[in-house]
């Protein structure tokens, strides 16, 4: 089965071209004829010349990333995107959501839709769609989701899995908290599941754990690309324990959301270092899974600055409400969590501690909420390696902080003539505010 | 990629103009050494066959073969206008871009507004048609003119209000050049402050610039110059105070300010003519900075200086840069934006910089700027790959804060003074269509900003508690 990428906007099509390059370098390493085999037909197809060529659609209103992801990627040698599999205007949407999803978004549906068919099309089987885009500017935004809504309507039986990626807290983009209030709400409505990575997190991966001087978006999104790599390449699954799984966007969205209400995905791994280190480091399962464990309930995003002093809270049955209200404060309650390790004597690494319920929302039936996948091949150069996926509380701090800073923005109506010139009134403004403190508040009391 | 018009009214926005012609040939010459003709001079240059005087189709792609600035230079005079067309510019311009006059404005706004704004509606309006109609997408004007005579300030903004109706579509950003308090027009405040009124209700954005800034930046540059100290010499490739290097050859009188606006100009514009890592297009500035429709009124700061001198100062520390961006002798108005409220903040830059030394800078200066209660963090960045001519870096700075309210409040006073005892203003009243009403409807526009800056400013300090969220119930 395969994935269709729809890139969108600057930062949609510098991730999705990083991963496409991830994924492409991953599978040509040595030892891996089926997990080659698979993820090729996940994520490439064979043009007539024989050419690896990515199953993905490139969107953006102004033409300058998209012709250096086209670029990088045939330079490579080893892949290509499709010739047409583009399309480009001259203008971009000006960092305004409204001026993406109301005028560029409609006029160009016709080409963009004709284009997202055409790559599904030609999958034998559609694993599930994947637009990827930043909630920061406009383009990927705004017209990201008016994309997303196209496809939802084409194909309303098909899995679409979004990934997002939240901008730096402060000095992106000035109305990227208006901008992301919009698109989360109407993505919510859309998606199946939204997978987001923090810039400000994985900027502090590549300064702390990957020693990066000087920082660049690049390194920023080669981060990204890996983690989201370590989830989507090939890895055997409960369901198909002698084969690769053939339906990985599936299994994913079965195993981690299990109520409409919550589809916020994070994701952490371990380890993360640069390749200089990574050469002179030796890593035992359970040493890693313990970390992982802990940055997990921890709500920690990178091994270093872990607090070892949250534990989970013993479930005691008629203690009850007594002792969830003990619960540590930086406690990260889960709904669900996917674990995926990849490497070298993987059947060893014992997951059970990943199991306790005492980690899991009350109401949830003991042991249904977390599932691990593997396989022996090592991932991306990194001998072993652990993910999680995890649907948790861990996004909550910063929603709130996006659906604050927005909200003080809306009292005092700034920026606001800017969207309804556009078409985006404050009553839609309104709309989904509510819809965002609905998934707060869900949330907050899991 | 988009294109952008430079229309150019009176004598001071043509002689600034010229320097940003100038001042752009020289850096795509840099940029470009193939002389092939890129998107990035498409921007703001028509590749042309000679043989048909400019007047031929564009020729796109291929080698350079003759270039025309997409401008539209205006003048009710001819002395400038006649200057640059026996000057070394005069390739890139022709004839049919010319709207001239003999007679002038006599500094007056309403002869420029109303008089001259009348009779040449047709052929301005023509003549910015025909510059558009090779445009494939016209993202942008830039209108270049001053405040205090009669023609940039009175016909300037009568071409804002064309260009506006028009081409709603189309973003207008004006700069405006301010005159000093001890301007020698003597009503140079009345023609300031009818200006004003246009500028607020028809522009984009404005970035104001005043005269006396202009003049101490360039003293400052002259004394790095002169102080020899740390060995500083003229750099030969990169002049720009002395003229070296571009097409012009001698320097003139205003050149060393008029190229700190055209400096200006370039450094904005340069993320949309060439590639970085985090683009910023010029309708992200309006989108980003303009959180009231009227208070549009961007307050620029270029750093480091010497990459307007071009002289060859041991660079400092790249966060020197950076904090040299907020301080008052950089802004290019009289102004001390620390000392007042930012209500939005813009940081472009220019070459080798990574996105881990503006995250460090914003980290630093952040505690130091009072920001707005609502837009603490209301910055916006952008990054673009090439660096100005002859340098590893540059900023500029725009920001929309309360510290141009004094020089607005000054000019309103100057204007008060003058219209309290009806002083040369039969001048105006002598021209059709003017009537007091222009006035106190100027002064009234003119005090309602002040006031709407007053209104953010005094929120300053101030503890704002957070709005009260809307409640989920359980």
């Amino acid at each position: 089965m395969s994935v269709v990428a729809v890139q969108l906007g600057q930062c949609g099509n510098q991730i999705g071209q990083q991963l496409f390059s991830v994924i492409n370098s991953d599978s040509n390493g040595a030892n891996r004829k089926t997990y080659k085999e698979c993820s090729d037909e996940r994520f490439f197809y064979e043009n007539s010349k024989g050419d690896l060529v990515a199953r993905s659609v490139l969107f953006d209103m102004e033409p300058k990333v998209i012709s250096q992801a086209i670029t990088k990627a045939s330079k490579s040698g080893k892949w290509k995107y499709g010739e047409t599999a583009h399309f480009c205007q001259k203008q971009g949407s000006g960092n305004n959501w409204a001026n993406g999803f109301s005028v560029h978004g409609p006029r160009h549906e016709e080409v963009m839709t004709d284009l997202v068919r055409r790559e599904v099309e030609r999958c034998d089987r559609l694993a599930g769609i994947l637009p990827m885009m930043s909630v920061a500017g406009g383009t990927g935004s705004g017209m990201g989701t008016y994309v997303t809504q196209c496809i939802r309507d084409m194909y309303p039986n098909s899995f679409i899995f979004n990934h997002l990626t939240w901008p730096y807290c402060t000095g992106e983009v000035i109305v990227q908290n208006y901008n992301s209030v919009l698109t989360l709400s109407h993505l919510y409505q859309l998606s199946d599941a939204i997978l987001v990575h923090e810039n400000d997190t994985v900027h502090k991966i590549c300064a702390q754990l990957m020693n990066i001087k000087h920082i660049s978006i690049s390194d920023v999104n080669k981060v990204i690309a890996h983690q989201l790599g370590s989830v989507l390449q090939p890895a055997f699954t409960e369901h198909s324990l002698s084969s690769y799984s053939r339906d990985p966007i599936g299994e994913l969205l079965c195993s981690l959301v299990c109520h409409p209400e919550f589809k916020l995905l994070s994701l952490c791994n371990i380890p993360q270092m640069c390749s200089s280190s990574l050469a002179y480091s030796a890593f035992k399962w359970p040493g890693l899974l313990k970390h992982l464990r802990q940055m997990l309930i921890a709500n920690a995003k990178m091994e270093e600055g872990i607090d070892w002093k949250v534990c989970v809270p013993s479930v005691d049955k008629s203690a009850g409400e007594m002792a969830r209200n003990k619960r540590h404060v930086g406690f990260n309650t889960s709904l669900a969590n996917l674990l995926i390790l990849r490497g070298k004597d993987v059947s060893t690494a014992d997951t059970g501690a990943f199991k306790d319920s005492g980690m899991y929302a009350p109401w949830l039936p003991a042991g249904g909420t977390f599932s691990a996948w593997n396989t022996s091949v090592p991932f991306n150069g990194y001998e072993k390696s652990a993910t999680i996926v995890s649907n948790s509380q861990s996004l909550l701090r910063p929603l709130d902080n996006i659906v604050k800073k927005a909200w003080n923005m809306f009292a005092s109506r700034a920026y606001i003539h800017q969207y309804t010139k556009f078409g985006v009134s404050e009553e839609d403004f309104l709309d989904c505010f509510t819809t965002l403190e609905q998934i707060i508040s869900s949330y907050t009391h899991p | 990629m988009t294109q952008s018009i430079v229309v150019q009214v009176g004598q001071c926005g043509n002689q600034v103009g010229c320097r940003f012609w100038d001042l752009a040939l020289r850096e795509h010459a840099h940029v470009n050494k193939k002389g092939i003709y890129d998107e990035a001079l498409s921007s703001f240059f028509r590749n042309v066959d000679p043989r048909n005087g400019g007047g031929g189709p564009d020729i796109t792609g291929g080698r350079i073969t003759s270039l025309k600035a997409r401008a539209v230079l205006v003048d009710m005079e001819e002395g400038v206008v006649n200057e640059i067309l026996q000057g070394p510019l005069r390739e890139v311009f022709d004839s049919t871009q010319l709207i001239t006059d003999v007679s002038g404005s006599g500094n007056n706004w309403a002869v420029g507004y109303q008089t001259y704004g009348s009779a040449y509606r047709e052929q301005i309006v023509d003549t910015v048609r025909r510059a558009a109609e090779h445009c494939d997408c016209l993202q942008c004007f830039f209108l270049i003119h001053s405040m205090g005579g009669g023609t940039g300030s009175g016909l300037g903004t009568r071409v804002l209000n064309l260009l506006e109706e028009e081409y709603p579509e189309v973003c207008r950003i004006v700069t405006s050049i301010y005159p000093s308090a001890q301007d020698d027009v003597i009503t140079s405040p009345y023609n300031s402050v009818l200006a004003m009124r246009e500028l607020t209700e028809h522009a984009d954005c404005v970035l104001p610039v005043e005269n006396q800034s202009l003049v101490d930046i360039v003293k400052k540059i002259q004394h790095m110059v002169h102080s020899g100290k740390m060995g500083s010499v003229i750099k030969k490739d990169t002049t720009i105070t002395s003229g070296q290097g571009c097409v012009s050859g001698t320097e003139k009188p205003f050149d060393a300010m008029n190229n700190i606006v055209a400096n200006l100009l370039l450094n904005i514009t340069s993320s949309a003519r060439f590639e970085g890592s985090l683009n910023m297009d010029l309708n992200e500035i309006g989108m980003n900075l303009v959180p009231f429709p009227r208070l549009h009124y961007l307050v620029s700061s270029l750093t480091p200086l010497y990459t307007l001198a071009d002289v060859n100062v041991p660079s400092r520390r790249l966060d020197q840069m950076f904090t040299d961006a907020f301080s008052k002798e950089h802004q290019l108005i009289q102004a001390d934006p620390k000392h007042s409220l930012y209500l939005a903040c813009a940081l472009m830059v220019r070459g080798n910089v990574q996105v881990s030394d503006l995250r460090r800078n914003i980290e630093r200066l952040r505690p130091t700027l009072p920001f707005v209660s609502w837009n603490k963090e209301g910055w916006k960045t952008g990054l673009c790959s090439v660096p100005p001519v002859g340098h590893t870096h540059s900023l500029l700075a725009l920001a929309n804060n309360t510290c141009v309210k004094p020089t607005f409040v000054e000019l309103k006073e100057r204007f008060v003074r003058l219209y309290r005892r009806k002083a040369h203003l039969h001048h105006y009243l002598h021209v059709e269509g003017i009537e007091q009403a222009c006035f106190s409807d100027a002064l009234s526009s003119l005090t309602s900003l002040i006031e709407e800056y007053e209104q953010l400013d005094a929120t300053k300090g101030r503890l704002i508690p957070d709005a009260p969220r809307l409640n989920i119930a359980l």
